[in-house]
């Protein structure tokens, strides 16, 4: 299980790394925790001739929770966003994902940023990011933009990101919906979901998404709309008709889909108890 | 690929050393370094067998390249044990209260518990279970392995409380 060499570079800022990328193009990557990355590598699914390791790039850091918003630096871990109390208390949801995410270990080093920009259906992230509304901040060679998190994910590992741009931040508006809930059935601890669901509801609203059910994450509108009313069947219906699974070695596709359904209705009932 | 010159601390001693960068740490430890305490179970990124502490962190390190450790400050199993090189608090507790079998996996629990206690001196089992989800056992069925370390937890307790 040895990588196939490549060259290393660790720039201390945006725009060295930024120049990297462009230098080399296709054959050049970023690295933040290297907990998808890596294994990828020893398997040799990769090819990557120059590892830019993002972890001397401060800017990169750091969590702001304001009252409307807040906003992760790409390099926040999984760990550091759990451990973040002010974080927690504004959007239990955020810590109450991540900490069913992988195991202790990986939760050290896999980074929100990576989780994000990486593009595997299975990952957690995505979908609860999906659910939250948040946008993503992209910096490249021509600037800065935003992309909505609902816009980002085209097919499993293509996103809206360029490949000479780097993810910086990624801004969640507070919801105003009190109930939450993430929900996620695994075969074990540090697997990846057979079927996961991010819900909020409250105060008239809700929003709902779905993780490794299809080959991007799923945000239902018709879903959360349903759910607003308080129409709990019609929710389920309209998410179980927007997700596509395929069958692995989780399972076959009914199985999944069955899965899918009591893992949807456990996020639901849980979120609708917080929200009263 | 062309060698890189890595420099970083391991169990207290600044070291240095040339790799590729594609080097996985648990190899440079082992092979460069001659410190076996971390094993190679899985190199998946799975079992824990190779956890070690870096900056403050269990890692796996079988998942970290030897170019991103390049200055960090590395923790292995052998450098939990005693000034006098006894056995530590929590290394003796998994001996007296048989929290393993094979030994394969203990350097990785130990190093991955001495990390947990750190951060949560007074764990309950549940929370020790939580905490050392990262660590696979095929021998002990995991009860003794909590055992030492709530074990340890008060006895590292009595020891600071002794020493204020
Ligand atoms: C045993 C194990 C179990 C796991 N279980 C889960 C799980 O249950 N749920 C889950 O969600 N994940 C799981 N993971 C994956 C883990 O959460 C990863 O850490 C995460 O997917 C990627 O984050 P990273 O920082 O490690 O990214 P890396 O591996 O460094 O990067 C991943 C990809 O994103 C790109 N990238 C990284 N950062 C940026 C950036 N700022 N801008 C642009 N591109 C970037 C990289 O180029 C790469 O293509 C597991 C991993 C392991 C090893």
């Amino acid at each position: 299980m040895i990588p196939a060499g490549f060259e290393y570079h660790r720039p201390a800022d945006i725009r060295s790394a930024i120049s990297i990328l462009q230098e080399h193009g296709d054959a050049a990557r970023v690295i933040a925790g290297g907990h998808s990355l890596i294994p990828m590598m020893k398997l040799r699914m990769t090819d990557i001739g120059h590892l830019v390791d993002l972890q001397a790039i401060g800017e990169l850091k750091g969590v702001e929770v304001g009252a409307e918003k807040v906003t992760l630096g790409a390099m926040t871990t999984q760990a550091e966003l759990i451990g973040n109390a002010a974080l927690g208390a504004k959007i239990p949801l955020l810590r109450e994902a991540a900490l069913q995410i992988a195991d202790p270990q990986v939760r050290y080093v896999g980074t929100v940023g990576g989780n994000v920009a990486n593009g595997d259906p299975g990952n957690d992230m995505p979908g609860l990011m999906q659910c939250l509304d948040a946008t993503y901040t992209l910096v490249g060679p021509d600037g800065t933009r935003d992309v909505a998190a609902r816009d980002f994910y085209e097919a499993a590992y293509f996103t809206a990101r360029g490949d000479e741009e780097i993810l910086t931040r990624i801004t969640i508006p507070v919801p105003a919906m009190k109930g939450y809930a993430y929900e996620k059935q695994k075969r074990k601890i540090g697997d990846y979901a057979t079927a996961a669901a991010a819900v909020l509801v409250g105060g008239g609203k809700a929003s709902v998404a779905m993780t490794n059910l299809s080959d991007t994450p799923i945000w239902s509108e018709a879903a959360g709309a349903a759910l607003a009313k308080g129409d709990v069947e019609g929710c389920v219906a309209a998410a179980m008709g927007a997700i596509a699974p395929s069958e692995d070695m989780r399972g076959p596709i009914a199985f999944k889909k069955h899965v899918a359904e009591v893992i949807l209705r456990r996020a639901i009932a849980k979120a609708q108890e917080r929200a009263k | 690929m062309s060698k890189m010159h890595v420099k970083l601390k391991v169990n207290g001693q600044e070291v240095e050393g040339l790799a590729e960068p594609r080097t996985l740490l648990i190899h440079f430890l082992r092979e460069n370094l001659r410190i076996t305490g971390p094993h190679i179970g899985c190199e998946t990124s799975h079992c824990g067998a190779c956890t070690v502490d870096m900056n403050g962190k269990s890692v796996k390190s079988c998942t970290v390249f030897v170019a991103q450790a390049n200055g960090a400050d590395v923790t292995t199993v052998e450098g939990l044990v005693n000034a006098d090189g006894s056995l530590g608090v929590i290394q003796e507790m998994f001996r007296e209260h048989h929290g393993l079998q094979c030994g394969f996996c203990t350097p990785g629990m130990i190093t991955r518990a001495h990390r947990l206690l750190q951060e949560n001196p007074s764990p309950t089992e549940e929370e020790v279970r939580f905490g050392m989800a990262g660590n696979l056992c095929r021998c002990t069925g995991y009860q003794n392995i909590v055992k030492a370390i709530l074990a340890s937890a008060d006895l590292l307790k009595g020891q600071k409380e002794a020493a204020e």
